[in-house]
């Protein structure tokens, strides 16, 4: 692997800015990266034609002297954005084919910036999933590994994790619903944040939960992000949910400086059962964030543990409504019908061909919640339920509270292919991030240190609403006190 | 609360995903291992709280009511699995 790939997104934007390096340099470092990642199977359709005239374009405007930050730096993008004239599939079989006829917002704003697109990224069917392995090309392959069992990249932005921990390009695009950037950056050891719901444009990215999704970064560090989403964010008139509010620069937030700021450690989070590792981990950069001279209070949010059911009753019934555009008529898989076959027929078999187990799952028990009889006793009872959730939070800010410092998941990666009969054990994943989500907070995963087993932990801070730079810079005096370096072993290219 | 098969088979119907009759007793399991998970919600009391509509305090956007795309067929028609003479095609559907 070239040296070039070494570098962060920053480094790579200076080099570039010095003219020590090029864009066609660094893109074809960062597809010869992503041809030798396949025993990975993170990229799922190959954009190196376009990343080359990209990088081209990219290249004179950094001669122009008109570079943005992300001008000429190649990252990955999560398969659930529409991208123009390229397979865009949300890994369902569904979408088979299906190249959109327009950009998703996000993915304009990343390729008006000048960024480089060398590839897209496997993911959870429909963002559906923690581990990866719902997805129609097959499940991603962790690069860390211990012992010979391949280990989950998380989910659902599970290409994105692999593909920026691998170091096959310099940033990836994620999305998070429940937890799909914050969870699999956890497992990968390297940086995501999912930021205030409204801050990017949902326009263009296949829905899973409108109240929910939310677009970001994934990257090596906590600069890497802040630059990765200042270029993601800002308003949209294609989406009604979108803030109309100037996006600050967020790398100039950077300054590391958290004195007198406090960090609320909610006592809700301590789960029975909770493994002594993550606890440690907790504990130990709850300290950091003291002697770096924050004040640190015990906080209650009471009502964390109603957040994963009440997330289990509104996704669903959210992807219900949503998913119910795939109908074999406008675009994607049609069902081969027999004689006789009307509608009717036309959907139903279309539907149980084109949905993977766990996206039909989560499709019918959202039709079930919302049913006539069922709508107030699950429906509108978890909307009340988020209320108070995100009534919870907006209390402790009230309090003086800055952020909040949690575990981001309850264990490291775990193995592919482990049982999971039981589906709401896999919901468990989500635990610590899910409320985030519900109350439509901003929120970071941080890579913290290692388990005993060598694998990558992280920490989550949750910021306020549009704070962003704010909570970027907690993360950033979080980093740089845990100083975690770790890196996967390269075995996949070997 | 326990599915039993039959509800396990009207909420496939309402959902449009052809389930076979044999994948039923285990659909029916599942929905009731999730809705007993779900189940926790009524512990909580939510006497007085409004469901939430909008997690942030913000006035949807609004747009003037003026056309601001179309005229399209073509890209609208490009990824249908059966288009014909600027048509979605489906099977029939009135008898």
């Amino acid at each position: 692997m070239s040296d070039l790939m070494n570098l962060t997104l920053a480094g790579a934007r200076d080099a570039l800015r010095k003219g020590d390096t090029s864009s066609v340099e660094l893109t074809e470092a960062s597809l010869a990266a992503v041809g030798a990642s396949k025993p990975l199977n993170a990229f799922v359709h190959d954009t190196s034609e376009i990343a080359m005239d990209q990088a081209k374009a990219a290249d004179a405007r950094i001669q122009a002297g008109d570079a943005p930050d992300m001008c000429g730096i190649p990252i990955g993008m999560k398969d659930l954005f529409c991208t123009k004239g390229v397979n865009s599939q949300a890994a369902s079989a569904i979408l088979n084919g299906f190249k959109p006829e327009y950009e998703s917002t996000v993915s304009q704003k990343l390729f008006d910036a000048g960024a480089v697109m060398v590839g897209k990224l496997n993911m959870d069917e429909f963002a559906m999933g923690s581990s990866n392995e719902t997805s129609t090309y097959g499940n991603v392959v962790n690069p860390w590994k211990v012992g010979s069992d391949d280990l989950t990249p998380g989910g659902s932005s599970g290409g994105s994790s692999a593909a920026v921990a691998a170091r096959t390009c310099f940033g990836a695009t994620g999305t998070d619903t429940g937890g799909s950037i914050r969870q699999p950056a956890a497992f990968t050891g390297i940086t995501g944040i999912k930021p205030t719901y409204g801050r990017c444009s949902r326009w263009g990215i296949v829905a899973f939960a409108s109240s929910l999704d939310q677009a970001g970064p994934m990257t090596r560090d906590v600069r890497d992000c802040a630059i990765m989403l200042e270029a993601m964010c800002g308003f949209d008139p294609k989406d009604s949910t979108s803030a109309d509010l100037a996006v600050p620069n967020f790398e100039a937030a950077l300054t590391g400086d958290i004195k007198g700021k406090t960090i609320g450690i909610p006592r809700e989070y301590r789960m029975d059962g909770m493994a002594d590792e993550i606890e440690k981990l907790w504990a130990d950069g709850t300290a950091m964030l003291k002697d770096a001279g924050a004040k640190i209070v015990d906080i209650s949010l009471p009502h964390t543990k109603y957040a994963l059911p009440a997330y289990y009753v509104i996704a669903p019934a959210e992807a219900s409504s949503n998913l119910a555009r795939y109908d074999g008529v406008r675009f994607g898989h049609r069902a081969t019908l027999d004689a006789g076959d009307g509608i009717t027929e036309m959907y139903e078999k279309t539907r149980a061909e084109g949905f993977g187990a766990e996206v039909q799952r989560r499709v019918m028990i959202g039709t079930y919640v919302l049913s006539a009889g069922f709508y107030d006793a699950y429906y509108n009872r978890a909307r009340r339920v988020r209320a108070l959730i995100k009534q919870d939070f907006d209390q402790v800010f009230a309090d003086g509270v800055d952020a909040i410092l949690t575990p981001a998941t309850p264990s490291s990666a775990f193995e592919l292919g482990k049982d999971v009969s039981d589906p709401v054990e896999m919901y468990l994943n989500d635990v610590f991030t899910v409320t985030v989500n519900l109350a439509g907070l901003p929120g970071i995963s941080v890579p913290a240190g290692l388990d005993a087993k060598g694998l990558p932990l992280g920490l989550q801070l949750i910021g306020k609403p549009w704070e962003e730079a704010d909570l970027l810079n907690t993360a950033f005096a979080l980093e740089q006190a845990c100083g975690f370096e770790g890196q996967p072993q390269n075995w996949w290219s070997a | 609360m326990a599915i039993d098969t039959q509800t396990a088979a009207r909420v496939a119907k309402l959902a449009r995903i052809k389930v076979e009759d044999d994948q039923l007793p285990a659909l029916a399991e599942e929905f009731s291992a999730i809705l007993g998970f779900i189940e926790q919600l009524n512990e909580v009391d939510v006497d007085g709280v409004e469901p939430m509509t909008s997690v942030t305090p913000m006035r949807l956007y609004r747009r003037d009511d003026v056309v601001t795309d179309g005229d399209q067929p073509d890209a609208v028609l490009k990824n249908a699995p059966d288009a014909r003479e600027g048509f979605f095609a489906v099977p029939k559907v009135v008898e």
